[in-house]
């Protein structure tokens, strides 16, 4: 292969650089009305009335909607493909405004006006009666008896129990000599924090309502927004510009429901509707927190005999994404270390918090901190050796899981482990940090991961693509599968380069999705496109090939078999003398008296494979025991991603997931007031989101593995590289110190507490 | 879009004075970097404004006849830092407003608006208490002088009359020679955040080096305003330069403290601040002092 595999420029860096990039924002016209919305200050109740009066005679307002005055539908938010089996269908549990509150920032009314301080003035104006619940702010409340229903469809408030077993748990335990090891662990609720707020715009034209949104997946935000109004999907349209991060946060309708029907109330005009950053951090979505209890029987060789787990996942809210997340998370407890009987008991709770949804690597960052940190403590309490411990476990190439058959068709996690070790220093280090005293320590960890590429087969994997020659044998590539900043627009150029035997620049990404002009795509997420859409590319770029060599046939009065493309010239097959250009195929195609066709392709792929991608992070700290202060030294990722497409951009994910890694490890969570349930550090001064100056030289490593179920011997790596980083700093802070913290985030004031525990203060 | 009714410009300290005067009510807008924020919200939405930043006479730093270093209110933080005779007279300071916030604050944001905004957690306020800095305060009435440590009333409350000005902050010659301080903002990250905890301590060592001839030390974060640590430093006057002084510099400070759990942190975390700062500030000023703590 010659594009694939280098490192070249993103096709988007010159005009993100240079601000000509659209974003939604850069889209709304001078005209647009403006929404606010306002939020319940209350978690738990119902709203009984509202007086408007005073907000109605601020000068500006055009309209005012209220709970009472929404559609009387419930729909659900998740992005998930929808399915057309009523029994997998996502939980339809809110309304466009919601009268049964169940969070403190709940929708309960939004006005439109002219300009933004009428309608930031007109939202305070509005005096809401309510009858107040006591809230249900931690899943022990929530689950305790007699804890009122959030929603009276899920009495008991456990929107899920589901549960698995491998083997016989119980017979397993019974064989002599094993050793138990025990453990809680915790993860805290922390956010997606893209750059761009939350936010659409949104209009009426030819009988159509256009909602321009940032979102990660314009044609599921039709779906949905058909739904929640009760109106046909071609009676919608989404428009999907640049937009600035998503991290799952935009794998959910947040905006476009409600601003649908606010641009319907006011005639179809333009109604733009953003979020602020305390409304983001609020009222769009947050990673679920879990606890875990795990429990593992241990042969004195290391072999794992039996484990067992039992997770909660805190879902706030709204459903969302509800179980797949906790589901997510045991099923990544099975995959990791596949030995032994293995049984499961997960729950998803609804609770007065804000909702959950998806986040990047979707439940996996939760249980990789809880079972390496684990794996860790079997470590420690039988004194065998860290990697030797993983290495024995953990999933081997030809690996199938029995209930999803998901097939481990290609490993370099061996190889990974090594190559970061011999990066670290790992095990000598590990030896020599052991036995330490003073109040300065050093530690080192490790964990590793294996991460599913894309949905299949819990879900729907399709994928769609278009290419449309141009007269200079250039072409336009269309995607449904969408650019969120992570580079896929590039990776896609890439491979219809590759595949087509032209050079980039003759490949023209049009990154904005339009749902009435853009092939079919769920999205972006599940780091799934460049496996499954890349596998629309590859075999959209091969129709278009076989057109483009027919015509050139044609043209020469050759066989089309003995014809390929390559550095955009056609040529013969084998010898690769060139015969023609692919521009003057294009002109004549297009042109021709007697034959012109207009040489397009549109391809979808129906994609029922998966396969593993894994990795580890090795990580070294030093501990300011007094200052209750972790610095990391030095952190490295090694990913086993399959082929890299490209070398420059896969680093650069690498880089983007170990920095919300640190941040989930050391600085990041969401605080609650404990009465009210009101959200405490909405900002981004008080949620310790890492600066620059916080953060390490970061190492991104990668050995390759050729897949053969991916398009070009790819595997997932848009979110993996998060996974790691949290468990292998918690396991260097308990080599440095000795101390096991079995929650996250690291930091000072849990260090504090801990260290006092421990006695190692001063 | 900012919410504010009216937006008056001064175009001297005289106008700014008279402004004052005239409309009691305005707020006054130096930099901007907190009172646009607070704009955001319901407390201060639709307010008037009277803007300052113009007035270049308010801004700088000079050294007095009598030694007196000034510093003009308007002064940038990012100004205080590079600017020589800070560096030279109170090097402290420079480094401790070079801890606010992020170059663009730095750049935008003022020391007489960190002062005047009256939170505990101003990263100047503890380094200008350490050093006795006197406030000139401008009105129609005529100069008012009072010290920095009689300034703070409670928290965001400060003793600025209606119709004054803070024209001038002064640290008297004898308060910064042969004086050398250093400050620690613990915070949860090392940029762009607030203090959990400040501690500014200087010392003035006799001349052998030997002995404290003279340490204060200031907290922000410590109580509801900065406060100094008077307790710690009685104690340390003529103190050997060795580990029972820092003894005596940690656990004095707890006297003048009183730290309160809030969301941001607990008490019991602040207070274990509180001993660990002094003692590392006090290490370090010493050491740049010239001394050594022997063991």
């Amino acid at each position: 292969m010659e594009i694939i595999g280098t490192a070249l420029n993103r096709v988007d860096a010159r005009d993100k650089v240079t601000g000509m990039a659209k974003y939604t924002g850069d889209l709304v016209g001078p005209h647009a009305l403006i929404a606010k919305v306002l939020h319940s200050t209350f978690a738990n109740g119902l709203v009984t009335s509202f007086d408007l009066s005073e907000a109605w005679k601020v000068p500006g307002v055009v309209d005012i909607v209220t709970c009472f005055d929404v559609p009387d539908i419930q729909f659900p938010t998740a992005g998930h493909p929808w399915s057309t089996d009523k029994k997998h269908q996502d939980i339809a549990d809110r309304k466009l405004l919601n009268t049964r509150v169940r969070f403190y920032g709940d929708d309960i009314a939004a006005v439109v006006a002219e300009n933004e301080i009428a309608a930031t003035e007109a939202v305070r104006k509005i005096k809401v009666s309510y009858e107040e619940y006591q809230p249900l702010l931690t899943i022990e409340a929530a689950m305790q008896a007699g804890a009122g229903a959030i929603h009276d469809e899920r009495p008991g408030n456990v929107v899920v129990r589901s549960s698995y077993e491998i083997g016989s748990f119980e017979d397993a335990i019974k064989e002599p000599g094993l050793i138990r090891i025990e453990g809680d662990y915790e993860t805290p609720i922390v956010q997606h924090c893209h750059i761009e707020k939350a936010l659409s715009f949104a209009y009426m034209e030819a009988g159509k309502i256009v909602i321009v949104s940032a979102t990660q997946i314009p044609h599921i935000i039709r779906r949905i927004c058909s739904q929640a109004l009760g109106i046909g999907f071609g009676d919608l349209r989404i428009i999907k510009p640049y937009i600035g991060g998503g991290f799952g946060n935009r794998q959910d309708a947040l905006t476009e429901p409600l601003n649908a029907f606010l641009t319907m109330r006011v005639g179809g005009r333009p109604v733009k509707l953003e979020y602020t950053r305390e409304e983001t951090f609020c009222c769009t979505r947050v990673r679920h927190a879990m606890k875990f209890h795990i429990v593992s029987y241990v042969r004195a060789d290391g072999t794992f005999a039996a484990r067992s787990i039992v997770a909660y996942s805190n879902q706030g809210a709204y459903a969302s994404h509800a179980h797949a997340l906790v589901a997510n998370a045991v099923n990544g407890f099975r995959m990791m270390y596949p030995q032994g009987a293995i049984k499961s008991e997960a729950y998803t709770v609804y609770t007065n918090l804000p909702t959950a949804g998806a986040m990047r690597a979707y439940g996996i960052p939760q249980i990789g901190f809880a079972l390496e940190s684990h794996v860790d403590d079997i470590a420690r309490a039988t004194g065998l050796d860290t990697i030797d411990l993983r290495t024995r476990n953990m999933m081997k190439l030809g690996y199938v899981d029995p209930p999803t058959s998901i097939t481990c068709h290609s490993t370099g996690l061996a190889e990974c482990i090594q190559k970061g070790e011999a990066y670290l220093k790992y095990r000598q280090k590990r030896e020599a940090y052991a036995a330490q005293t003073g109040l300065v320590r050093k530690g080192v960890g490790m964990a590793i991961f294996c991460y599913k590429t894309g949905v299949y087969p819990i879900s729907l994997e399709t994928s769609a693509c278009r290419m449309v020659l141009n007269q200079d044998g250039s072409l336009q590539l269309q995607m449904g599968a969408t650019e969120i900043g992570q580079g896929a627009d590039t990776v896609f150029a890439m491979m219809a380069a590759e595949t087509l035997g032209m050079t980039m620049d003759k490949i023209h990404v049009m990154s904005r999705q339009d749902t009435d002009t853009t092939p079919y795509d769920t999205g972006a997420y599940a780091s799934r496109q460049t496996y499954v859409s890349g596998m629309a590319v590859k075999k959209t770029a091969e129709s278009l090939k076989s057109k483009i060599l027919d015509f050139a046939a044609f043209m020469l009065n050759k066989e089309a078999w003995d014809l390929d493309i390559k550095d955009n010239q056609i040529v013969r097959k084998n010898m690769g003398t060139p015969l023609i250009s692919v521009a003057e195929v294009a002109v004549e195609s297009c042109y021709s008296l007697t034959n012109s066709t207009h040489i397009a392709a549109e391809e979808s792929h129906h994609c029922s494979d998966n396969t593993y991608a894994f990795g580890v992070c090795f990580a070294e700290i030093e501990v300011d025991i007094p200052m209750c202060q972790i610095k990391v030294l030095d952190i490295i990722n090694v990913h086993d991603s399959g082929r890299l497409i490209n070398r420059q951009t896969a680093e650069g994910q690498v880089h983007g997931g170990m920095s919300m890694g640190l941040g989930y490890g050391l600085y990041e969570y969401l605080k609650f007031d404990p009465k009210t349930g009101r959200m405490l550090n909405d900002n981004l001064l008080d949620y310790k989101l890492m600066t620059a100056m916080d953060t390490p030289e970061l190492n991104a490593a990668f050995v390759e593995t050729d897949d053969p179920t991916g398009p070009y011997g790819n595997k997932a790596l848009g979110e993996p590289p998060v996974i790691p980083v949290a468990p292998a700093l918690r396991n260097a802070l308990l080599n440095a110190t000795g101390v096991a913290v079995n929650s996250i985030p690291l930091n000072p004031e849990k260090l504090f507490f801990a260290f006092e525990r421990a006695g190692i203060l001063s | 879009m900012y919410d504010f009714k009216t937006l008056y410009e001064a175009s001297s300290v005289e106008d700014a004075l008279r402004l004052r005067k005239d409309h009691p009510k305005a707020l006054v807008l130096a930099g901007g970097s907190d009172i646009l924020i607070k704009l955001r919200g319901e407390e201060i939405s639709g307010c008037e404004l009277i803007s300052i930043y113009a007035l270049d006479e308010l801004r700088g730093v000079c050294l007095e006849e009598d030694g007196s270093l000034l510093i003009r209110p308007l002064t940038s933080f990012s100004d205080i830092t590079m600017h020589p005779l800070i560096k030279q007279c109170v090097p402290v300071l420079g480094e401790a407003v070079d801890q606010i916030g992020g170059p663009q604050i730095r750049n935008i944001g003022t020391i007489g608006g960190n002062i005047c905004n009256g939170v505990t957690s101003a990263d100047s306020a503890s380094t200008l208490k350490a050093y006795d800095a006197v406030l000139e305060l401008a009105s129609f009435e005529g100069i008012r002088i009072l010290p920095y440590a009689e300034f703070n009333l409670g928290p965001g409350k400060v003793d600025l009359r209606p119709g004054e000005l803070l024209t001038g902050i002064r640290i008297p010659r004898e308060s910064w020679e042969h004086t050398y301080g250093e400050y620690i903002k613990y915070a949860m990250r090392r940029a762009m955040d607030i203090a959990t905890l400040g501690c500014s301590v200087n010392v003035r060592l006799t001349a052998d080096k030997q002995r404290i001839d003279r340490l204060r030390i200031a907290f922000g974060v410590a109580a509801p305003t900065p406060v100094r640590g008077r307790t710690a430093e009685a104690a340390a006057i003529g103190h050997a330069l060795d580990a029972a002084l820092l003894d005596i510099v940690g656990e004095g400070s707890l006297a003048d403290v009183m730290p309160r759990t809030s969301w941001r942190a607990s008490k019991e975390f602040r207070l274990h601040l509180v001993q660990e700062l002094a003692r590392r500030a006090t290490i370090a000023a010493i050491g740049k002092a010239g001394g050594t703590i022997n063991d």
